[in-house]
């Protein structure tokens, strides 16, 4: 098992520097010169000569090799300094911090939403296979992963908000401030983000359930005179979870994209909604951390699930 | 009526031999879903085809005389802020979302199965490189890395077609990666050696095409994905400017007034999830269809 943890760190360390040569990368393909753009939105750029403009590209590092670059981007961020956004005037690595807890809180929430509901019904359908839950479940599965998570909000906000009042259709409060007033808030983004994570697990849970179902230990298991219980949840359903448990590190990254426009929808000031304003005030520095942060979450995330499915399904680890 | 049979008297005894084609006509037809399915996409690429011949006005035509009106004989969907028949920008926006859907399967297709073939087919430090950087690329969520590079890249469909592409690359590398590891270990991959084939004829001629029923069930499912992304990023406003008819920028524009006129956000956003819908049970019943291990079950 240690060597099998071991050697997933050691890939898991390899990818994510690529990622940060990728996100360094598609920063250079900027076009032009980063810090025209920057100066463009200064006010009173015209006014900077070519020797204040030199004196700037020695300041930012900008005259040296671009290995050298990024050794100074990647060095300034391991020692937790992000640079500077040119919109809002404020560190950068501050900016990200306030407004992460927002995304995780409704991450979180969303996470846990999907994946009780995903495998619950997925394995009630595998069970009464061909029965109307059935039917509801591969419905719903269908229309989850088809459906624009953007316009899903707008159809939520259309009938839960406006019509029926029931729900605000904007806004967020830390749990820590009024947690009620949280819960309230951020239930129909949830619900929303939640939707096509629910269809993909249930999806996969039902189908690997159905696959168990006929399995030899599973005729062993009833024949031995276990309870139905005991026959479902030890044997059927803690087999069957084993791809599942892939999934849900997948349905990580899903979430993560859901979260940018859910954000948007609802109004709600979190990584997603930031990154897209940046994206418009061509605020680069934010744009870059931001990125990499989401990505730096989703390989980790990824990395316990790949150590947790080892620990699962002794095969893995020998593999 | 042979396969019948088989069904009936047991499951020790072999499925009788039918061609393969006639297998995957059976499986793929039989399904109301799938039809239901293929008849919405014939559909839609009819509709993107012949776009000026359909819709009922020019779906740039500013007319502030009719602005924000509601569906009605004239205008079937109703106007927007500008007077512009939402069905016309509707039926001129399947165009947009087939281009960005079809260019950026091309495009991240050729580019992700090349990928994969030759890093499944070399094996070793090729491998290692190759399907790493694929790894570091998979750890993006696929639309926030699209918006990103959509953005650096500036507007432009061609752009989103580039942006979509290196977003979606890593899937079609993974799964061509898997295939050609396992197909290279059969018979007539070492059969071709033994006769004196190069590496390029083995890769392209023999790995490839059996590879290819699982790529075709995988573009299937993708192209239903990137018209979701596309719809995505032009609801953000990323990539494609205005005026030009994007179903995802229609859903957005109607969203200052989803209390008065629902239906200029409702009807883009129905469109885009049938198109999906259609895509991923195309997609499914192909699965199905092509699938050997489900040979004699189905």
């Amino acid at each position: 098992m240690t060597a099998y943890i071991i050697r997933r760190l050691i890939i898991a360390v390899v990818i994510l520097i690529i990622v940060t040569l990728i996100v360094f990368f598609i920063m250079q393909l900027l076009p032009g010169d980063p810090l025209v753009i920057f100066m463009g939105q200064q006010a009173g750029s015209g006014s900077i000569s070519q020797e204040q403009l030199d004196q700037l590209y020695v300041r930012y590092g900008l005259d040296k090799p671009i290995i050298v670059q990024y050794w100074n981007w990647i060095s300034g961020i391991l020692q937790g300094n992000m640079g500077e956004s040119i919109y809002y005037h404020e560190d950068v690595g501050k900016l990200l911090l306030e407004r992460f807890p927002v995304t995780l809180d409704l991450g979180i929430k969303s996470f846990i939403l999907y994946n009780i509901l995903g495998v619950v019904m997925g394995m009630i359908a595998a069970l009464r296979r061909g029965k109307w839950i059935d039917t509801f479940a591969t419905v719903l599965s269908y229309i989850g992963v088809s459906i624009p998570v953007f316009w899903l909000g707008m159809l939520l906000i259309y009938l839960f908000g406006l019509r029926l009042d029931w729900f605000p259709i904007a806004g967020y409060t830390l749990p820590t401030e009024d947690l009620w007033k949280n819960i309230y808030q951020s239930f129909l983004p949830v619900v929303c983000l939640s939707l096509m994570g629910w269809a993909v697990i249930a999806r996969q849970t039902r189908s690997s359930m159905l696959e168990v179902m006929s399995q030899d230990y599973i005729r062993t298991a009833w024949s031995k005179g276990l309870t139905e219980r005991a026959v479902i949840m030890r044997h059927m359903l803690k087999n069957s979870l084993i791809p599942v448990i892939t999934l849900m590190g997948i349905g990580l990254g899903l979430m993560f994209g859901g979260q940018v426009f859910i954000e948007q929808v609802f109004a709600i000031p979190g990584i997603g909604r930031l990154l897209v304003s940046s994206v418009f005030a061509q605020d680069y520095q934010v744009v870059q951390s931001a990125t990499l942060v989401i990505a730096t979450i989703v390989i980790l995330v990824n990395l316990a699930v790949d150590i947790s499915y080892g620990w699962f399904d002794p095969r893995i680890r020998y593999g | 009526m042979k396969e019948k049979e088989t069904k009936t008297t047991g499951f020790r005894e072999a499925p009788v031999r039918v061609s393969e084609w006639q297998r995957f006509r059976r499986v793929f037809f039989q399904r109301k879903v799938v039809l239901f399915g293929l008849i919405i996409l014939t559909l839609l690429v009819i509709t993107a085809i012949f776009a000026p011949l359909l819709a009922p006005y020019d779906p740039f035509l500013i007319s502030m005389a009719e602005s924000l009106q509601q569906p009605s004989g004239k205008h079937l969907l109703g106007t927007d802020l500008q007077g512009r028949d939402t069905l016309s920008r509707l039926i001129y926006g399947s165009r947009m979302a087939l281009m960005v859907g079809f260019g950026s399967v091309l495009l991240a297709g050729i580019v992700g199965v090349t990928l994969g073939l030759v890093a499944g087919y070399f094996g070793g430090i090729t491998n290692m490189v190759i399907m790493r950087i694929m790894d570091a690329l998979m750890g993006f969520p696929m639309i926030l890395l699209a918006i990103v590079i959509a953005s650096v890249l500036g507007s432009g469909v061609h752009n989103v077609i580039i942006a979509l592409s290196v977003a979606t690359l890593p899937g079609y590398a993974r799964v061509m990666h898997g295939l050609a590891l396992s197909l290279r270990e059969n018979d007539y991959i070492m059969a071709e050696h033994a006769m004196g084939a190069g590496n390029i004829r083995t890769m392209f001629w023999h790995l490839l095409p059996n590879g290819l029923p699982p790529m075709i069930v995988l573009i299937t499912l993708q192209l239903g994905a990137l018209i979701l992304a596309e719809a995505g990023l032009s609801f953000l406003g990323v990539g494609i400017d205005p005026p030009t008819a994007a179903w995802g920028a229609m859903v957005a524009d109607g969203r200052r007034y989803l209390l008065t006129h629902p239906w200029l956000s409702f009807a883009p956003g129905i469109v885009i999830m049938l198109v999906v819908f259609a895509f991923n049970l195309v997609g499914d019943g192909l699965r199905d269809a092509l699938d050997p291990r489900l040979r004699g079950l189905l």
